[in-house]
């Protein structure tokens, strides 16, 4: 039996503004039981309209069908392996879900008051002192809704922390290994960026780093295991020198994958850091998550966090807005719930022998997949793979088939491809994370693709170049994508006119 | 290939000399390198650059890539016609898809620039 064939159901379907037809409805009320209101009178003419331009009207089934259908074009987790590197696309539990759905949970809203809402503050609780323990912080933020947004929070901490210090400083340090959204927090926190070129085995250099740190220097931000998925081994040297000249040291946790259980940043010096609940704590990417991205500190930095904090009185849960130094709220309410209360149930499944497992054997898949692909794939770096590894498409290249034409050819085996041409310093990089979640028969039938695609390059690269041939369209025109996007729909002229 | 009249860089700018006046571009292994390039961001004419600094950036359907101003001085003009049509800068990289002219402060450093030669040793064509 082939492992992997194409999926049985692949029809094509219009956008559901074309399926419309007037009249048609997929609800039906109740009849009216009370008085009926002129609207009119009720709101205002300006706040009354007859239609909606353009809405699309369609029966129940119809529109069943059409999302029905448009999931089946979707590769997820659920499908197969999904190797995207940098992402950690592993696995979502099914009792987060039963947990997240708890009527108690699912049903809570954030207005109802402290003393009905105690259950959902104690698992808010339950899951900073989690995280505080599994990063080696000191305390825990689970406001950010995002990686992103918990950087731009963590660097607004640093900033207020120095500020309260007299000077805020003018610039923060970034490796040529870090996290692309770096910079961009950096900037949108107002400070100017500092490249760091990385050494030849892929980390920072220290003697560089040391020459560029002095007074000017709010913080390093370093992302470790960095995105060649090689852990910092210099990263308790590479502290001390920031902290020698008073500048502070932020981690992207967003690799945290390779150390939960085994290592603790809080331990190697790390003074602000983010979790991403939707990499590490197996919360959905998918469907837009909602992500979600705690900030952890030290104490130093305890006093910026975001509002309202968490504070146990004699017998119950409140909520703390008495907090001058506090940088602000940054996201309404408590941060995305629903995703924390699957993050907890996570780490309570597994527990701390289980979550060390896990990062085990995260780092454990990625370095079988590299043992089995290295005689097909350029390693550019011999530096020890953690939760991911990269390859370069150098020897691929010479046959004119790059890192981009690989990853399309691999949608033809069934897999989601890995991510492509990132890290920037690897040209042609081809970045593969397993995660923990794939068991050994799925991680071969992902190494005989691969093996199997090297062979396809030297034998046949035309071939290789215009896949892939499964799918519904096959390579689309990024470049016109690109420069003139095409950004709402507009109708058609009714079909059959043009041939009048 | 490479123009003798141009002087390069090590991340693959070049730059055209005459009197004070510096124009700036990329080159054509730079753009090769990139490939389809979507977007051009340029800083604004009057923004004073420093040598080795960021200058602007240049956007491909790959990535995002920093431009690093060859020398320091000031913004003179920009080159208006990237912002309509930035697959110039893959068409024509040498010439007409030039960044921006740049009102040098210290000529002098022209001296650590490559010529031709040395940066088609450099890259390796």
């Amino acid at each position: 039996m082939r492992p992997k064939t194409r999926q049985h159901l692949s029809q094509n379907e219009p956008l559901l503004f074309e399926r419309s037809s007037p009249g048609k409805k997929a609800y039906q009320l109740p009849q009216l039981d009370v008085p009926a209101v002129d609207a009119v009178k009720a709101l205002g003419e300006e706040h009354v309209r007859d239609e909606i331009e353009g809405f699309p009207e369609v029966s129940e089934v119809e529109a069943i069908r059409h999302f029905t259908r448009l999931s089946t074009w979707n590769y997820a987790i659920d499908h197969g392996m999904y190797p995207l590197g940098s992402c950690t696309m592993k696995y979502n539990p099914r009792i987060n879900e039963i947990v997240a759905r708890l009527d108690g949970l699912a049903w809570a809203h954030p207005y109802q008051p402290e003393a009905l809402s105690q259950g959902a503050m104690s698992i808010i609780a339950a899951l900073e002192a989690a995280l505080t323990e599994i990063t080696g912080m000191d305390a825990v933020t689970l406001q950010p809704a995002a990686g992103a947004h918990g950087e731009l929070t963590g660097i607004l901490m640093i900033r207020a922390l120095l500020e309260s210090r007299g000077n805020p400083r003018r610039k923060l340090l970034i490796p040529d290994s870090a996290h692309g959204t770096n910079p961009a927090t950096a900037s949108m926190a107002g400070y100017q960026v500092e490249n760091l070129k990385s050494n030849g085995r892929g980390m920072v250099d220290v003697d560089a780093l040391a020459a560029a740190v002095n007074e000017d220097v709010a913080a390093l931000m370093i992302t470790n295991p960095n995105t060649l998925g090689v852990f910092e081994q210099n990263i308790t040297r590479i502290s001390e020198i920031l902290h020698a000249k008073g500048a502070l040291v932020y981690m992207d946790g967003a690799n945290m994958n390779a150390l939960v259980g085994i290592t603790r940043p809080g331990d190697f010096g790390m003074d602000v850091m983010h979790l991403n609940l939707h990499k590490t704590f197996s919360t959905p990417h998918g469907g837009g998550g909602p992500g979600s991205g705690p900030v952890a500190v030290k104490k130093e930095l305890e006093p910026f966090f975001p509002g309202p904090r968490l504070k146990r009185s004699v017998d119950a849960w409140i909520w703390n807005y008495d907090l001058p130094q506090s940088i602000g709220r940054v996201r309404a309410f408590y941060g995305n719930f629903g995703v924390l209360a699957r993050a907890l149930a996570y780490i309570m499944a597994h527990g701390s022998d289980g979550l060390r497992r896990a990062t085990m054997d995260a780092v454990l898949n990625a370095i079988y997949i590299r043992k089995n692909l290295d005689r097909y794939y350029d390693l550019p770096l011999d530096a020890p793979s953690m939760h991911e590894v990269v390859f370069s498409d150098e020897k691929q290249a010479r046959r004119g088939v790059r890192t981009g034409d690989l990853a399309k050819r691999l949608i033809d085996y069934g897999f989601h491809p890995y991510t492509v041409s990132f890290p920037l310093i690897v040209k042609g990089a081809l970045m593969i994370e397993p995660t923990e979640t794939e068991g050994k028969i799925e991680l071969d039938a992902f190494i005989d693709a691969m093996i199997s695609i090297a062979h396809e390059v030297e034998e046949d690269p035309e071939m290789v170049l215009k896949a892939p041939y499964s799918t519904r369209t096959s390579r689309v025109d990024e470049v016109s994508a690109a420069r003139k996007p095409v950004l709402r729909w507009r109708p058609q002229p009714p079909a059959g006119k043009a041939a009048d | 290939m490479y123009p003798e009249n141009l002087r390069y860089t090590k991340e693959h700018e070049w730059v055209l000399i005459e009197g004070d006046t510096a124009t700036v571009g990329i080159t054509d292994h730079a753009q090769k390198e990139l490939g389809d390039i979507v977007y051009v961001d340029l800083p604004k004419a009057g923004a004073s650059v420093q040598a080795g600094k960021t200058l602007g950036s240049v956007e491909s359907v790959k990535a995002v890539s920093d431009i690093y101003s060859p020398l320091t001085g000031e913004v003179a003009e920009i080159n208006e016609l990237l912002s309509s049509a930035p697959e110039k800068l893959n068409e024509d990289p040498h010439g007409t898809a030039w960044l921006v002219k740049l009102k040098m402060s210290a000529p002098e450093e022209a001296g650590q620039l490559m010529h031709a030669a040395d940066y088609q040793a450099y890259i390796g064509e």
